[in-house]
């Protein structure tokens, strides 16, 4: 394991992070975040999605630039494969969360991380979207992460990073719990 | 305290709203037993001296042990007198009951950390047909109707009173969030000895890296069963209990959803119980116990089934009653002091309250790990009789000047 003198290096300003969380204890109000994202269809079922701005710390904020992203259906859909499945940006969201959160916690508990790699795999009986069978649910069935991860820690503790960041993740517990969700036409 | 304000020689009265052990009395089962071993309840100047230390008290043996210890140190106890305000006066405090007032130099708050249970908002969404009992009203199964019942939380409450439901004949299926798991019997001894004996349940908050974070977590899922059998999940699933992830919310429609974070609920526990048991191997090395004890070993992890259920239709008659073991919150609605932050606790450092002459007692990690424990009030009540003993003095030095 890392030491006081050698302190682990995985990137992660955490001392940053700790700040936050004891200024945003005090003042909860500026914890209140909007996250935010477009969505323009081009055609057949081909999307054109952008993430600029969001809100947060009480104002407005940018992104350091616009990100966009292509979404599609493959071609066993019949569709043109120009951009990933919406269930496939479904998987990068928790598996990029879940990452990011490893490497967080491996920070501050200065464990030095050397590579971390996930394998994101989600089941799904699609007889429910095309409305085969109404007992059979839309989403995903179950959804299994595997990581492999070289660190220089014990495997409990490699392990404790892995359940610690999904404790803490905000995708794990969007996709784990029920969210209510308004969808309006103006 | 009112023992180490007497050795001291501080006048002083104990106001209590029902009768001694009021809450033991009143808001218990009845087939509780102390969760800590007969020898650990150590009060000042009294411990237990009956023929089986390893046991556990019953509910009635408890009332009886705290009755005879405020007997045996003639405590001032003003039973039936209910405290409806504490508020600051120029020089002490002004406490309202309804037998009249008193006014003070000195409240020392020992009403409790678990007055009221704490029940999820979305509750009333539970059909009327189906029962709702909290951890604090709850008897025996008996008392509930036949049928499924569905209890919420798998701390130290909701696993003991799932196993006796679900003995009882009535199908129970266990809603488990974050949850500390413990074995009963480690190496031939009681967990708890291992605690005491390692200087965990000394640990002092000072000494502890977040200890708002100590403060919250869930009670260890022990239970003081007379076979020191352990009571974990894999316990209750062996029993026939159904595992369900947290209760996430229940719909509209009656549907009850449980967050699909069950496994790594019982990955974070099975990790939490491994790093206590590493830290009691390595406490009975490093002090030559490893061949005077049982061999080190590790319970398997818990099990979950591949899927576990993600809803629960509430109208389908299948379910009951629901239980609600979703923790406690102490009640200080007569307390008319700004001394509370915004979940309602009371701010303190260590038991000492932000307002002179106002001490706390009693709440989770108070001053040490044990601070909830019969067996930690002794250490707390002698450090916070010392700072009260010491603010009295100055303020006598003050007026005598």
């Amino acid at each position: 394991m890392a030491n006081a003198i050698n302190p682990a290096k995985n990137g992660v300003n955490v001392e940053a992070l700790i700040a936050a969380r004891e200024a945003l204890a005090k003042a909860p109000e500026a914890a209140q975040f909007k996250w935010r994202a477009t969505c323009e269809w081009k055609d057949g079922t081909h999307s054109h999605s952008a993430v600029e701005g969001y809100y947060g710390l009480g104002q407005e904020q940018r992104h350091k630039k616009t990100f966009t992203f292509d979404a599609d259906h493959p071609e066993v859909f019949a569709s043109e494969d120009k951009g990933a499945t919406p269930v496939e940006y479904v998987l990068v969201g928790l598996a990029s969360c879940l990452t990011a959160g490893i490497a967080a916690v491996a920070q501050y508990r200065n464990i030095q991380l050397r590579s971390v790699t996930a394998t994101i795999e989600g089941d799904m009986d699609i007889q429910g979207i095309l409305g085969v069978d109404s007992d059979i649910r839309n989403g995903f069935g179950g959804i299994k992460v595997t990581y492999k991860i070289d660190a220089d820690a014990k495997r409990e503790d490699i392990e404790a990073l892995v359940a610690q960041s999904q404790k803490r993740s905000a995708v794990y517990d969007i996709v784990t719990n029920p969210t209510n969700v308004t969808v309006v036409v103006n | 305290m009112s023992r180490c304000l007497a050795d001291r020689a501080i006048d002083h009265v104990v106001l209590e709203r029902g009768e001694v052990a009021h809450s033991w009395r009143t808001e218990r089962w009845d087939s509780l037993r102390l969760l800590t071993p007969n020898w650990q309840s150590r009060l000042p100047g009294f411990g237990y001296g009956g023929d089986d230390p390893d046991g556990y008290r019953t509910l009635p043996e408890i009332i009886a042990f705290i009755a005879s210890y405020a007997k045996a140190i003639a405590a001032p106890v003003r039973t039936h007198t209910t405290v409806t305000s504490v508020r600051a006066t120029g020089n002490g405090y002004l406490v309202r009951t309804d037998q009249g007032d008193w006014r003070c130099r000195i409240v020392v708050i020992a009403s409790g950390a678990c007055n009221i249970a704490r029940v999820p908002a979305f509750a009333d969404r539970v059909p009327r047909a189906i029962a709702q009992v909290t951890a604090q009203q709850y008897r025996n199964p008996g008392a509930l109707p036949d049928g499924g019942v569905l209890v919420m939380g798998a701390s130290a409450s909701g696993t003991q009173i799932a196993a006796e439901i679900q003995r009882s004949g009535r199908p129970v299926t266990l809603s488990a969030g974050e949850h500390i798991r413990a074995p009963r019997v480690y190496r031939g001894k009681d967990l708890e000895w291992w605690m005491d004996a390692a200087g965990v349940l000394d640990q002092r908050y000072d000494e502890v890296d977040d200890i708002g974070r100590a403060r919250r977590v869930p009670s260890l899922q022990l239970a003081g069963t007379p076979d020191r059998s352990t009571l974990d999940l894999n316990a209750l699933t062996a029993m026939g209990v159904t595992l369900v992830g947290r209760l996430a919310g229940i719909s509209e429609d009656g549907k009850a959803q449980f967050a699909g974070s069950l496994r790594n609920m019982c990955a974070l526990s099975d990790l939490k119980m491994g790093r206590l048991l590493d830290l009691i191997d390595d406490w009975a090395r490093v002090n030559g116990l490893d061949d005077k004890v049982e061999p080190p070993h590790r319970p398997p992890p818990t099990r979950v089934e591949a899927s576990p259920p993600l809803g629960l239709d509430l109208t389908s008659g299948a379910i009951k009653t629901i239980i609600w073991a979703t923790g406690f919150r102490p009640d200080y609605s007569w307390l008319d002091m700004p001394v509370l932050d915004r979940k309602g606790m009371i701010r303190h450092d260590g038991g000492i309250v932000a307002a002179p002459g106002l001490y706390l007692m009693g709440a989770p990690f108070l001053r040490r790990r044990k601070s909830t424990l019969i067996d930690g009030a002794g250490a707390d009540a002698r450090d916070l009789c010392d700072h009260l003993v010491s603010f009295l003095d100055s303020r006598l030095a003050r007026i005598s000047a």
